[in-house]
């Protein structure tokens, strides 16, 4: 498959890639249908749909990895790092509730692709990675690419981008034995801060913390799929 | 190499024992390496599987025989030699495979790597094996004596790695073990008296004495592992490195992003977290060292975890900490005014780095004024203890990840057993707490478990109300349960929601409770923590633990399975939606078992099968004994794995610490069978078959029902006197399980000699096909059931040969 690709006309190459993207929405959204009674929702939020069908994982997947770039399951991208599963991804910005004029900060870089997805939906993105190979790499590619209104930082994500707060939405990838007390008072009176929870290929739960216009705070614990563990009359 | 020899050389038996060593120290050591640079539970399975090299050696000798005859000393110095070398080239190979355990379910070219990592590992155990079924073979009239050295070298060989892994890293310890191999062919050239004769045995020796290590090897640590991630960070680096039987700790400092460890920390809280430094087990499950100058108020975070509850509902009390690790909890302890604080720690190592090497920053916590760090098991040390405490507190002992993965799935766990929470009970003062600290896993399963284990025990305990002793809470990723001596009172109660409120922790239980006070800070879909707590409370809790998709009956010490939560039932509903985010709810190291177990029994079939449908016509003698043979090798290997793994089991709870428990009770079997098999002639004559298996299911009947009442007794006695005691008991129920195989074989020699390497195959089969067996039954029916299937099986067997007159 990798052969073929490098051989096709590059035309023909990026409508394949179209077409499998298109498949891959395609699956999500009959993914979604099928587990409505577990999402809670047949649908997700139309616009993540769309920006999911436009936007190539491919180029943020390594090049041995591009024929498997529209599968729907996670990918090594170096570094121990994964770039996640399509339908994680539009489960996670979906949840976000995010409007186009919105600030969103990442923690957690990596290949850049959830990054690229989130600046098709809002104004701004900055996004944080703590290792410097990831940063430089991921922070190129969406350049080249042209996404223009990503910004990406090597440092560290604990202490978020004060330089840019308060943001409206907060996505933390990377792991944490607690929810960083800086993100929390970076996030906007009404703002929502997810943090997927789990191992490089397997997201076990996500935690909204969701912070209220008079500054309360609350956090929700949703699993990706509602899994009631209660049966019969319990 | 022109082999020539002289007349009359016997069988090889210090070779035998020298290479037997290897291989059990060889077993032992893959555990250790592959723990490292993978997970545990895949290496489980890897092993287990290559160790059907055994079963393969005999099929593999029984379709060559023929050509084998003549030519066994050139056959087993060629094994032997690739057996040392293969131990050390299939390893290296093996880690440089680019498996990746994490994506086994999404990518379908990692089971293909797996099983080229099954096939490298299979290399080394196949060639022992043909050495030993060799030689068994070659000298099937000294059999009991060949089959006498292959124990007792295996039992020493399971001493002699533990205690050289104290020593020397894994890496080093397996060019030991490869130089064994090379030495074993070395005297097995001596012992047969082979020439040209020094020439060679010089050459052996050279090249066994090249392979012993000078250095360590650099392991290839998953890239996925923890201890690989953190190391990316910029300016990271690891400061210290160290390791033992217990595990490979690595201690990383990280100057630029500092470690802020604190599970489940509030998102009120005030301070920051001090420095710390990351100390990595096995290259994941992260704990921390922290920084502490004496300052009791850089610690105000430890304030802010809910494991900080009791401290709140007791005035400086007298703690004791079970699984004391890095510090974290004895801090908390200190920073609450505890008037003295009793900590437990398993690893010497880590004892050793607190106070020791990493002194000035961690202010050797564990020699302060008020505190007293014990290196011992946590249970054994309750058990063994006379003074009673203010506050137990259960630390939170295994990482977010593993807990998370259901690696633990198949590990015994002596620590959240119902007899282990009624002992801690007992050791709580009047008015004191019991504190359990957990991840939240997610639908609910440690924390219902816990609780429902504690209501259990309290009902043991006579208590007539449970409910009014238990309060819980939970943070967004821990929960916290206490379990208090008296009820609780209204007071208790107030500072209760104090706690909660200031640091938007959720109730889960108190008694009083209502619908109203829960899920409110950390929301779930529904309150299923309340709903849970609520219904164990009730008369019919035991049709709400069945109802749940989850196992949460309580764990006992006769089937300690804390962490298995799978149920079958709940499978179908996992594996539909395994692509959609139930990945982490299926439990791996369970899946994986029974996934080894079929593997390994289709293996084993076709390789008991195949030689018997190759030599169908071959050997019309002795006919009517086939089946007779069929049932009963089969039987004796499972029912000498069964026992040897189930009071392995038992005598943890004597000993206490797991690690002296198996390589004391595995050394004392394998070596006390050993001589069994040496002395199995001479007792023969005097005792039948049948009466010798008798005799091995009354002692087992007998320590099933005898063991724990006189564990009880001597529980008492230092730990060195306890470890003969132990060999002591062992002794005699070994000593007689290892006379059946070798008369079985004897017959098989005298009858049926063709028979031998299949008898060795099946041996081999059943070795491994029991050993995975053991640990399924005893999840689901407990080990003193499996004591029972061997006990008959054993009987079986018996009876299976007796029906044939004249043989025993």
């Amino acid at each position: 498959m990798m052969g073929l690709v490098c051989f096709m006309p590059l035309a023909e190459a990026a409508e394949d890639y179209a077409a499998s993207r298109a498949r891959l929405v395609t699956e999500i959204s009959q993914d979604v249908i099928d587990t409505s009674a577990y999402i809670g929702k047949s649908a997700l939020d139309e616009r993540v749909m769309r920006v999911l069908g436009t936007v190539g994982r491919h180029r943020f997947v390594p090049p041995h990895l591009q024929s498997s770039a529209y599968q729907n399951r996670p990918l090594p991208i170096g570094y121990g790092q994964t770039i996640s599963q399509p339908y994680i991804v539009a489960l996670m910005t979906d949840l976000l509730e995010l409007e186009a004029d919105d600030v969103v900060l990442e923690i957690g870089t990596g290949s850049g692709y959830q990054a690229a997805i989130l600046s098709r939906l809002v104004s701004r993105v900055y996004s944080i990675e703590i290792i410097p190979e990831l940063a430089k790499s991921a922070s190129q590619l969406l350049q080249r690419l042209g996404f223009g209104n990503i910004e990406v930082k090597n440092a560290d994500g604990y202490y978020g981008w004060q330089a840019h707060a308060p943001f409206d939405a907060i996505m933390v990838t990377a792991a944490s034995s607690h929810i960083p007390p800086p993100l929390v008072s970076q996030l906007k009176p009404g703002g929502l801060m997810l943090i997927p929870v789990g191992s490089p290929f397997n997201v076990q739960q996500l935690t909204l913390v969701r912070k209220s216009k008079n500054g309360e705070l609350t956090t929700r614990q949703i699993l990706p799929v509602r899994f009631v563990p209660f049966t019969g009359k319990h | 190499m022109r082999a020539s020899a002289t007349a009359g050389p016997g069988p090889p038996l210090f070779s035998i024992a020298l290479i037997s060593a290897a291989a059990l120290a060889y077993e032992i050591l893959l555990m250790r390496l592959f723990s490292i640079i993978q997970w545990h539970h895949f290496a489980y399975m890897m092993i287990s599987l290559a160790l059907l090299g055994y079963g393969v050696s005999g099929t593999f000798l029984a379709l060559s025989r023929p050509w084998l005859k003549g030519r066994f000393r050139a056959a087993y110095l060629v094994n032997a030699v690739l057996f040392g070398i293969s131990t050390l080239v299939c390893f290296l190979l093996a880690q440089a495979v680019p498996f990746n355990a994490l994506e086994v379910l999404w990518d379908p070219q990692q089971p293909l790597w797996l099983i080229l990592i099954f096939l490298l590992l299979f290399i080394p155990f196949f060639c022992v094996a043909n050495c030993i079924c060799l030689t068994f073979s070659e000298f099937s009239s000294q059999l009991h004596r060949v089959y006498s050295f292959d124990l007792v070298g295996a039992g020493v060989g399971a001493l002699a790695i533990v205690g050289l892994l104290f020593i020397v890293m894994p890496g080093t310890a397996l060019k030991v073990v490869s130089a064994l191999g090379i030495f074993s062919a070395a005297v097995a050239w001596w012992e047969c008296r082979m020439k040209p004769r020094w020439p060679v045995l010089v050459f052996l020796l050279g090249v066994g004495a090249v392979l012993l290590p000078a250095n360590d090897f650099s392991l290839q640590v998953s890239e996925f592992k923890g201890l690989s991630q953190t190391l990316r960070v910029l300016n990271v680096e690891q400061i210290d490195r160290r390791s033992s039987p217990l595990g490979l700790l690595t201690t990383v400092k990280s100057p630029t992003i500092p470690f802020r460890h604190a599970p489940g920390l509030s998102l009120n809280t005030p301070g920051p977290i001090p420095e710390q430094l990351g100390l990595f087990t096995d290259a994941d499950n992260l704990s921390v060292l922290t920084r502490f100058d004496g300052d009791l108020g850089k610690l105000s975070y430890l304030d802010y975890l809910s494991s900080a509850l009791p401290y709140h509902l007791l005035e400086k009390p007298g703690v004791l900490v079970l699984g004391a690790g890095g510090g974290s909890d004895i801090l908390q302890a200190l920073y609450h005014q505890a008037s003295h604080v009793d900590a437990v720690e398993l690893n010497p190592q880590v004892v050793d780095l607190v106070n020791s090497e990493f002194a000035d920053f961690t202010g050797a916590l564990y020699e302060l004024p008020g505190v007293t760090v014990y290196n011992s098991e946590a249970r054994g040390f309750v058990a063994a203890r006379r003074a009673r405490y203010d506050l137990i507190q259960v630390a939170l002992m295994d990482s977010f990840s593993a807990s998370s993965a259901g690696l633990y799935a198949l590990s015994e766990n002596y620590l959240y057993t119902v007899e282990a929470f009624a002992q801690y009970l007992q050791h709580l003062q009047p008015g004191g707490i019991l504190s359990i600290t957990r991840w939240i896993k997610m639908p609910p399963r440690d924390g219902l478990k816990i609780f429902a284990t504690v209501v259990k025990v309290l009902e043991q305990a006579g208590v007539t109300d449970p409910g009014r002793h238990l309060v819980m809470i939970r943070s967004w990723n821990t929960s916290t349960l206490l379990v208090k001596k008296d009820a609780f009172t209204g007071s208790d109660i107030d500072s209760l929601k104090a706690f909660t409120r200031e640091r938007l922790f959720d109730m889960i239980y108190y008694p009083g409770i209502t619908r109203t006070e829960v899920n409110h800070y950390n929301q779930m879909q529904e309150p299923w923590f309340f709903e849970g707590t609520s219904r164990l409370l009730e008369p019919a809790r035991t049709e709400f633990m069945d109802a749940y998709k989850f196992n949460i009956h309580p764990a006992t010490d006769d089937r300690p399975y804390f962490s298995h939560f799978l149920k079958w039932r709940t499978l179908p509903e996992l594996l539909v939606l395994r692509g959609r985010g139930s990945m982490p709810m299926l439990e791996w190291g369970y899946l994986i078992l029974v996934a080894t177990l079929v593997l390994a029994l289709l293996a084993s079939f076709l390789l008991v099968l195949l030689p018997l449908w190759l030599q169908r016509r071959k050997d019309t003698r002795a006919s009517g004994l086939r089946w007779r043979f069929l049932v009963y090798f089969p039987a004796i290997g499972v029912a000498f794995m069964f026992i040897e793994i189930a009071f392995i089991q038992k005598f943890i709870l004597f000993l206490h610490h797991p690690l002296y428990a198996v390589s004391v009770v595995l050394c004392s079997f394998l070596v006390f069978a050993g001589l069994g098999s040496l002395m199995s002639a001479r007792w023969h004559e005097r005792f039948s078959l049948f009466s010798i298996t008798v005799g091995i299911g009354m002692f087992s009947v007998l320590y099933v029902l005898l063991l724990p009442g006189l564990f009880d007794w001597l529980i008492q006695l230092p730990g060195l006197i306890k470890i003969p005691v132990s060999a002591l008991l062992i002794a005699p129920l070994a000593f007689l399980m290892g006379m059946p195989y070798p008369l079985g074989m004897s017959i098989v020699s005298e009858k049926l000699p063709s028979w031998i390497p299949w008898a060795w195959a099946v041996n081999g089969c059943a070795s491994v096909v029991s050993a995975i067996l053991a640990t399924l039954l005893a999840i689901h029916l407990g080990f003193v059931f499996v004591v029972l299937v061997a006990v008959m099986l054993y009987l079986l067997a018996a009876m299976v040969l007796r029906q044939e007159p004249g043989l025993v």
